[in-house]
């Protein structure tokens, strides 16, 4: 055989045939795992929002669970309007990365998640936004009062570790708990992430992670975000019935065994992650 | 392909020098610790055991599969292209195994995150496909593909096992060390948790096989 091996013609034919037959085997294996990965994925979902609620479950009872506790949710704009009531799955469905993408004046919808647990209500919110080199996201989960943080969950996908990567880490979220989204005259202030020692705590503000002021930075606009749309539902509720406000002392009183038991959780949390800490 | 037909000499399946291929890497030559190739995702993912015994089947599986592809395209691989032919191969194999452990081993996936795309830039597996798989034939380089990922598994696992014990009194998640003596004061080590102690253990590793290997003394000048 007189075929060059160095020839252009033949370094073009090799190559397109190595890629294609690489190509043809991905797509082959692709096209098996896919249905598995993508159910994984909705499994792994269902259990960050659980666990939004400090209902922590494995992922092969994430569905039983999540299907028992999530009992109602809906989806809100910007300004705070109710779309998709009651539309579980769909909201379940909603994506955030091209809700968010959407131009000025179109309609994003933002994803609100009913929790019931043990007869107490939490509004778990969806939420997304921009970390220091991908995106980040979590849920909020927020009790009756639709104002104090019961708990919040975080993830990313290529913060730094040790670094902004920490967002994600239980002794990070755990400050979350107890903020305030609105002050006590009912005006929406956010809960704000700041560099440590530049405020006095406060309900309203959390601690930035070191290092990671990007990701800090990312994580305080997507929570400025996704709280402003609901305190503005949280408004139109309140007008509409203004006895919530009243049963909000039962609420918070609900909440006492579950504080107790979050601190719980941090104590172990901070045990687990001792070493996570001293990467600083 | 005359030419090829002639050197085909009869050998034993497993002879002599094919076990060596397998057990040189373990010891002798073992890539992380002798050709300290593969250091960085040494460093990285042997914080726990389970990862790292993952880790070890990827490369396993991309070591061993890739030698021998590689090796049975030898003769018709370009030599101007080669190695962006290997870089194909490899990404493919590395891509095959991060769809599965997705699919299958999802949380463990999710460990490795980043390191498992990373075994394409894992020296071990273009070192192989260079300097073994592109000049032997396909038997020979699976064997070669076996030992080498076995010498990485081998050294990855001491680590993790390190690592974990004292790191985190566990292993594979399992409580090794009692609570008793905990109650006693004995406390982790953090240390053991980061990057760098993973490299302090490679280097105690290499310090302890070399005073024992005596073909890895360097004659006095």
């Amino acid at each position: 055989m007189a075929l060059n091996k160095e020839s252009n013609g033949y370094v073009i034919m090799f190559s397109v045939i190595l890629v294609l037959v690489t190509a043809v085997a991905l797509v082959t294996v692709f096209s098996f795992t896919r249905d598995t990965v993508s159910n994984n994925q909705k499994l792994e979902k269902m259990q960050n929002i659980l666990q939004a609620g400090r209902i922590n479950v494995e992922r092969n009872q994430a569905e039983a669970e999540y299907k028992k506790s999530i009992i109602d949710a809906f989806a809100l704009t910007e300004k705070g309007e109710v779309k998709m009531k009651g539309e579980i799955d769909n909201v379940f469905n909603i994506d955030l990365a091209s809700e968010l993408k959407k131009k000025e004046g179109e309609e994003k919808l933002f994803p609100v998640f009913v929790c019931n647990k043990n007869d107490s209500t939490f509004y778990i919110l969806g939420m997304r936004g921009k970390g220091l080199w991908d995106a980040i996201w979590g849920y909020v989960a927020l009790q009756k009062d639709m104002n104090t943080i019961y708990n919040a969950v975080f993830d990313h996908k290529g913060e730094t570790p040790g670094l902004g990567a920490e967002i994600k880490e239980g002794w990070y979220t755990a400050q979350f708990t107890g903020k305030k989204i609105a002050d006590e005259k009912g005006e929406f202030v956010s809960v704000s992430v700041i560099k440590k020692g530049t405020a006095p705590a406060s309900d309203y503000n959390v601690d930035g992670v070191s290092g990671g002021t990007l990701t800090s930075n990312g994580l305080h606009d997507m929570l400025k975000l996704f709280f402003s749309a609901f305190y503005e539902y949280a408004k139109t509720q309140k007008n509409a019935a203004p006895e919530v406000k009243a049963e909000t002392v039962p609420a918070t009183n609900d909440s006492i065994p579950a504080d107790s038991l979050a601190l719980d959780t941090q104590a172990t949390d901070s045990l687990n992650n001792n070493t996570t800490t001293t990467n600083h | 392909m005359a030419e090829v037909a002639v050197q085909q000499e009869k050998e034993a399946i497993f002879s002599k020098k094919r076990v060596k291929l397998l057990t040189d890497p373990l010891n002798d030559n073992n890539p992380v610790t002798v050709q300290v190739l593969g250091i960085c995702s040494a460093l990285a993912i042997t914080v726990q055991v389970k990862p790292a015994l993952f880790m070890f089947a990827g490369v396993f599986f991309v070591v061993v599969l890739g030698n021998i592809v590689v090796s049975m395209l030898r003769n018709v691989i370009p030599n101007r292209v080669r190695i962006i032919a290997q870089l194909v191969i490899v990404a493919g194999l590395v891509s095959i195994v991060d769809m599965i452990l997705k699919a299958y081993a999802y949380d463990v996936s999710k460990q490795l995150s980043v390191f498992v795309g990373l075994i394409i830039t894992n020296c071990i597996v273009m070192g192989r496909l260079e300097a073994f798989a592109m000049a032997n034939k396909p038997w020979p380089s699976a064997l070669d593909g076996i030992g080498n990922s076995l010498g990485y598994g081998l050294l990855l696992i001491i680590v993790a096992i390190v690592r974990e014990l004292f790191g985190s009194g566990k292993l594979l998640g399992f409580t090794i060390i009692p609570p008793s003596f905990y109650e006693h004061g004995y406390v982790n080590n953090g240390m053991m948790m980061m990057p760098p102690m993973a490299l302090v253990l490679v280097g105690i590793i290499i310090w302890v096989q070399r005073s024992r290997n005596t073909k890895l003394i360097e004659a006095e000048d």
